[in-house]
C-alpha cells in the first residue's frame, strides 16, 4: 500500500515453516504494525479502538452472563436477579454488559460523527463506511434484544412497541410480527428466540467489523486534513505509534465506563425495568433507552403508523446514501467553512431529537420533534448537495506533513523543528 | 447560502424550546417533588448503616409484610456482609420462626417445616390473585427490589447532572419510599378521592390504594443505654429505615461494588498516566505527536 | 514487555524513512534509557495486572453461587423405613447417595474379606460407623466415569456398574475394575440410632 510499510520476514525455522502454510503472522504484521497511519491524526481516530474494545467486553460478559440466565417469561426476571444477588461477581458482570452497551453506543456515535465531520465517507471509503452503517444497525438490534431480555416492564413493553412498528410493513408485516413472537402476542416463545438471537447478532457484527477493517486497510485512513497520503513522510507504523495513542485513549474512556458501571449503574437504564414484566399494565412513560431517542422522536412525529416507521427507518438509511448526496470534493469539514455550521446545526438537531424522544408525546414536544426531523433530512437531501455546489472551500494544506509542520517547513536531518515538537504537546 | 439561515433556525428553536420546557414541567403528574433525605448510603464511598438496616427490617417485618412480599431475598442474606450484619445464629433463630412450604414428601404432599437461613422469605399470599384479592384488586407490590424499581422527574434537564460525581444524584428511589410514607394527608378540596383510594401527595395521580400503613410510635426500637429509643418512633424515621432497607434489598453488594469501583477507577486513572508518557516518550521520536482535537485549526506552528 | 521491545526497535526502523537517524532513539542506554525503560516495564507490567484482574471475576463468577451454596445445607434422613438388605437412594447437594441397611449374611461376608481381594483395600470398620455396623452410606456414582451401578447385582453382593463392568462388594468396595477406588464415603453423623444426617459431622464434602 505504501513504500513505508515493511514486510514481514519470520526469522525463525518454525515460523518460516508456518507462514509458508498459512501466513497470518504477516497478515497480523502489515495489518496492525507495519500498516502506515497518517501522522496527524487525533484523537477521533481512537475510536475505532476503544469499538473494537467494548465489541469484546460485550462479548465476553454477555457469554459469562448466558451461563447463569434463563431464557423464559417465568424464569428471566429473576435469573437476573439471581446473577445481581448470588452469582460471585454476577453484578459485575452485568452492570459491566448493561452500561458497556450504554458505553459502546457513546462510542459509535464519536466514531459516527468524526466520520461525517471529516468526510469519511466520500470516495474511495464508501464501502468501508456504508459497512459501518450496516455494523450500526446490527449494533441497535442487538441492544433492542438485549433490553428485552431482564424481562421487566420496558423489556416487555419495548418488545411490544418494536414488534408492533414490523407489523406496520404492508402485506408482510403482521406474518413477520407472528413470526417474531412465536404466538399471539408478546410472551415465553418471544423471549426465548430474542434471547438466541440476540446471542447471535454479536458475531455478525464481529465478522462485519473484519469487512469493515478489511476495506479500512484497502483504501487507508482519512485524516483530519481529509488529504490523501502522499508520500512516507505522511505516515507513521501503526506500531507503536497508533497502538499506544489507542490504548491510552482506550484507557481513559475506561474510567468513564467504570464510573457508571460502579458508580451510576441504573443512570442510563430504566426504573420501571425492576418490576417484572406485566402484561395488562404498561409504565406511564414508555421511552426506549438513550440511545435510540432520537429516531423515537422522528417515530413519534407523524400522527401515521406506516409514515412514522418509514420515517424512522429512512433516518438510519439515509446516512448509507452520504457518499453521494455530499457533493463536495474536499473531505474535511475544516476546510468547508459554511458546511461546517450547517453540520453543528445537524448534530445540535440530532441531540435535541434525543432529548425530545425522551419527553412525553405531547403539545410542543411534538411540533418541535416535527421541526427537527424535517431538520434531520433536509441536511441530507438539501444541505449537503447544495453545499458542495456552492461553498468556497479554504486552501488545502500541500500535505499531511505540512498540515502537522506548517507550510514551507522542511523536516529532515535529525528530527522535527523546535516549535512543532513542542508547542502542540503542550498546549494541547 | 449564508451563515445566518443555519444560526436563525437554531435561535428559532431553541426560543421554541424554552417556552415548552417550564409549562409542560409544571403540568407534570408526580405533584411536588420528594425530599433529599440524607442517607448513608450515597455517594462515592457510601456505606449502608447496619443498625438502620437492622431497624429498617423490623419495620418491614412488623408492618410492611403482613401485605408485602420479599420474594427474591432470603433470611440467610440477612447475615452477609455489607448489609443488616444479623449474625448467622441470629438468621436461624428468624427463620425457625418462619412456617415455609416444602414438598412433595415420599407421600406425594406438600408440607409445612420451619424456615431454614437457605429459605426466601415466604410471601404473605400464595399468588398475586390472591394477594389482589384480598386488598381491593390490586396485589400490594414485592419488595425485592423495589427502591429501584421507583423513581420520579425532578425535570427534564436534571440528566446533564445527575450522574457526574459529587453533584450526582442517584437515590431517587428510597428518596421517594419515604416521601410516600410521609404524604397521606386530606385531599385538596377540589379532588375527589374514589372509594377504597387514599390521597397521597406523592404518589403519581395522588390516588393510591394502600391506606396509611404506619404511624408514630407503631414499632418499638431497642432501647439504649438509658432507655431511650436508638431511633425516634415516628413515620419519618420508620420511612427512612424501611427505605434504607429497601435499598439495601435491592442492591445487596452496592458497598461491594463502589469498594470496588474506587480502586478500579484510581488504577485506571494511574495507568492512563502512566500510557500518557508512554506515549509521549514513543511519540518524540517522530517529532512529537499532534494534539488538539483540530490540529490544523490551532496554527501552533 | 511486548511494548517496550517494539517501541525501541521501531523508531530506528522507522527514523530511516523519515528523518534519517533520530537522536531520540538511542535505545536503553544512559539515565534518560533507562528511565525510559522503566516507564515502559511499568506501564507494562500495569496493563498485565489489570487484565489479570479481569479474569478474576470471569472465573469466580463460574464457582457454585450462593444460592447453590446455601442449598447444600445438610440433610436429615430416617431410617426406620429402611428394611434389611434395602438400598435407599438420597440426593444431597445434587449428588446421589445409597443408603444401605446390610443383612446378617452380608455384615458377615464383608467382615470376611481379606485385604488383598480388594483394588483398594479398606478394612469394614472404615466402611461404617462405630457401633452403627449395619449401615452403609456411600455416593452413588461408580468412581471410574460416574455412572449410577445397579443393586443387588455382580458377583459381591453389592454393585454392579452396567456401563463399564466395575463391580462393587456389600459396603461399596471396589472388587472388579476399571473402577479405581471404592465408593466415598460422604460426611454424615448419626444423630439418633434412627436418624442420620448427611453433610455434617465428618469431613465437609467438595
Amino acid at each position: 500500500m505504501s513504500g513505508t510499510a515493511s514486510t514481514y520476514v519470520p526469522k525463525s525455522r518454525v515460523a518460516k515453516w508456518f507462514e509458508a502454510r498459512l501466513p497470518i503472522a504477516g497478515l497480523v504484521h502489515s495489518s496492525f504494525i507495519a500498516y502506515p497511519v497518517p501522522r496527524n491524526l487525533n484523537y477521533f481516530w481512537t475510536f475505532g479502538a476503544i469499538l473494537a474494545a467494548f465489541l469484546g467486553i460485550q462479548i465476553i460478559t454477555g457469554v459469562w452472563l448466558a451461563m447463569h440466565y434463563e431464557p423464559s417469561a417465568t424464569g428471566a426476571f429473576n435469573s437476573v436477579e439471581k446473577i445481581m444477588r448470588d452469582v460471585n461477581y454476577g453484578w459485575l458482570l452485568r452492570y459491566a454488559h448493561a452500561n458497556g452497551a450504554s458505553m459502546f453506543f457513546v462510542a459509535v456515535y464519536v466514531h459516527m460523527f468524526r466520520a461525517l465531520y471529516y468526510g469519511s465517507y466520500k470516495a474511495p471509503r464508501e464501502v468501508l463506511y456504508i459497512l459501518g452503517v450496516v455494523i450500526y444497525l446490527l449494533m441497535m438490534a442487538t441492544a433492542f434484544l438485549g433490553y428485552t431480555l431482564p424481562w421487566g416492564q420496558m423489556s416487555f413493553w419495548g418488545a411490544t412497541v418494536i414488534t408492533n412498528i414490523l407489523a406496520a410493513i404492508p402485506v408482510v408485516g403482521d406474518t413477520i410480527q407472528t413470526l417474531l413472537w412465536g404466538g399471539y402476542s408478546v410472551g415465553n416463545p418471544t423471549v426465548n428466540r430474542f434471547f438466541s438471537l440476540h446471542y447471535l447478532l454479536p458475531w455478525m457484527i464481529a465478522g462485519v467489523v473484519v469487512l469493515h477493517v478489511w476495506a479500512l486497510h484497502v483504501t487507508g485512513q482519512n485524516n483530519p486534513a481529509g488529504i490523501p497520503i502522499k508520500s512516507g513522510k505522511d505516515t507513521v507504523p501503526f506500531t507503536p505509534y497508533a497502538t499506544v495513542k489507542d490504548v491510552f485513549a482506550t484507557c481513559v474512556f475506561m474510567i468513564l465506563f467504570a464510573w457508571f458501571l460502579f458508580f451510576q449503574p441504573n443512570f442510563l437504564g430504566h426504573a420501571d425495568n425492576y418490576i417484572p414484566a406485566n402484561p395488562a399494565v404498561t409504565p406511564a412513560h414508555i421511552v426506549p433507552e438513550w440511545y435510540f431517542l432520537p429516531f423515537y422522536a422522528i417515530l413519534r412525529a407523524v400522527p401515521s403508523k406506516l409514515g412514522g416507521v418509514i420515517l424512522m427507518f429512512s433516518a438510519v438509511l439515509i446516512l448509507a446514501f452520504a457518499p453521494w448526496l455530499d457533493t463536495s470534493r474536499i473531505r474535511s469539514c475544516n476546510y468547508r467553512p459554511i458546511y461546517r455550521q450547517f453540520f453543528w446545526v445537524f448534530i445540535g438537531t440530532t441531540l435535541l431529537l434525543g432529548w425530545l424522544g425522551s419527553q412525553p408525546p405531547e403539545g410542543g414536544y411534538v411540533i418541535a420533534s416535527q421541526v427537527c426531523t424535517a431538520y434531520y433530512f433536509a441536511h441530507f437531501l438539501i444541505v449537503m448537495p447544495l453545499c458542495g455546489l456552492f461553498e468556497t472551500p479554504k486552501k488545502l494544506p500541500g500535505s499531511i506533513l505540512e498540515s502537522v509542520t506548517g507550510p514551507g517547513k522542511q523536516v529532515s536531518g535529525s528530527g522535527m523543528p523546535a516549535g512543532a515538537a513542542a508547542a502542540p504537546t503542550t498546549k494541547g | 447560502m449564508t451563515r445566518v439561515l443555519p444560526m436563525t433556525a437554531a435561535a428559532a428553536l431553541a426560543a421554541f424550546l424554552i417556552g415548552t420546557v417550564p409549562s409542560s414541567a409544571e403540568e407534570g403528574h408526580g405533584g411536588p417533588i420528594p425530599a433529599r433525605v440524607k442517607w448513608s448510603f450515597a455517594g462515592t464511598f457510601g456505606r449502608f448503616d447496619a443498625a438502620q438496616l437492622q431497624r429498617g427490617f423490623q419495620v418491614y417485618k412488623e408492618v410492611c409484610s403482613a401485605c408485602h412480599s420479599m420474594k427474591l431475598v432470603s433470611f440467610r442474606n440477612l447475615a452477609q456482609e455489607g448489609g443488616p450484619d444479623f449474625t448467622a445464629g441470629q438468621v436461624k433463630a428468624l427463620a425457625a420462626t418462619y412456617q415455609v412450604k416444602d414438598g412433595p414428601n415420599d407421600a406425594g404432599d406438600m408440607f409445612e417445616r420451619p424456615g431454614r437461613p437457605a429459605d426466601t422469605f415466604p410471601p404473605p399470599f400464595p399468588n398475586d390473585q390472591a394477594a389482589a384479592a384480598a386488598n381491593g384488586g390490586k396485589a400490594p407490590p414485592d419488595f425485592s427490589v423495589i427502591a429501584k424499581a421507583r423513581t420520579f422527574s425532578r425535570g427534564s434537564l436534571y440528566f446533564l447532572t445527575d450522574w457526574l460525581p459529587l453533584i450526582g444524584y442517584s437515590e431517587q428511589g428510597p428518596d421517594y419510599i419515604h416521601a410516600l410514607l410521609n404524604g397521606y394527608e386530606e385531599a385538596p378540596k377540589d379532588f375527589t378521592v374514589p372509594d377504597g383510594g387514599h390521597y397521597n401527595k406523592y404518589y403519581p395521580g395522588h390516588i393510591i390504594a394502600m391506606p396509611p400503613p404506619i404511624s408514630d410510635g407503631q414499632v418499638t426500637y431497642p432501647k439504649d443505654d438509658k432507655g431511650q429509643p436508638v431511633a425516634p418512633e415516628t413515620v419519618d424515621q420508620y420511612g427512612k429505615d424501611v427505605a434504607a432497607f429497601l435499598m439495601w434489598s435491592a442492591e445487596p453488594h452496592m458497598m461491594d461494588r463502589k469498594a470496588l469501583g474506587f480502586r478500579v477507577i484510581l488504577f485506571l486513572i494511574i495507568l492512563s498516566g502512566l500510557l500518557y508518557y508512554v506515549k509521549k516518550k514513543i511519540w518524540a521520536d517522530v517529532g512529537g505527536e499532534v494534539h488538539g482535537l483540530q490540529p490544523e485549526l490551532h496554527k501552533a506552528y | 514487555m511486548n511494548l517496550a521491545n517494539t517501541s525501541a526497535a521501531a523508531p530506528v526502523a522507522h527514523g530511516q524513512d523519515t528523518h534519517g537517524q533520530g537522536t531520540h532513539g538511542q535505545g536503553t542506554h544512559g539515565p534518560e534509557g533507562s528511565r525510559r525503560d522503566f516507564l515502559f516495564l511499568a506501564t507494562g507490567a500495569a496493563l498485565a495486572v489489570g487484565a489479570g484482574s479481569v479474569v478474576w471475576p470471569l472465573i469466580s463468577s463460574m464457582a457454585p453461587d450462593a444460592d447453590t451454596i446455601a442449598a447444600g445445607a445438610p440433610i436429615e434422613v430416617d431410617l426406620t423405613p429402611i428394611q434389611d438388605g434395602q438400598i435407599v437412594n438420597v440426593f444431597w447437594r445434587g449428588k446421589l447417595i445409597f443408603v444401605r441397611k446390610l443383612t446378617a449374611k452380608e455384615l458377615t461376608d464383608m467382615k470376611a474379606v481379606p485385604l488383598t481381594a480388594m483394588i483398594d483395600p479398606a478394612a469394614f470398620t472404615t466402611r461404617v460407623k462405630n457401633g452403627h455396623d449395619q449401615w452403609l452410606v456411600v455416593y452413588g456414582n461408580c468412581t471410574h466415569l460416574g455412572c449410577v451401578p445397579i443393586g443387588h447385582q455382580g458377583n459381591f453382593e453389592g454393585w454392579a456398574c452396567p456401563c463399564h463392568g466395575s463391580q462393587f462388594d456389600a459396603v461399596g468396595r471396589v472388587r472388579h475394575g476399571p473402577a479405581p477406588i471404592n465408593l466415598p464415603i460422604p460426611p454424615y453423623a448419626f444423630q439418633t440410632d434412627a436418624k442420620i444426617r448427611i453433610g455434617e459431622g465428618g469431613k465437609e464434602a467438595a
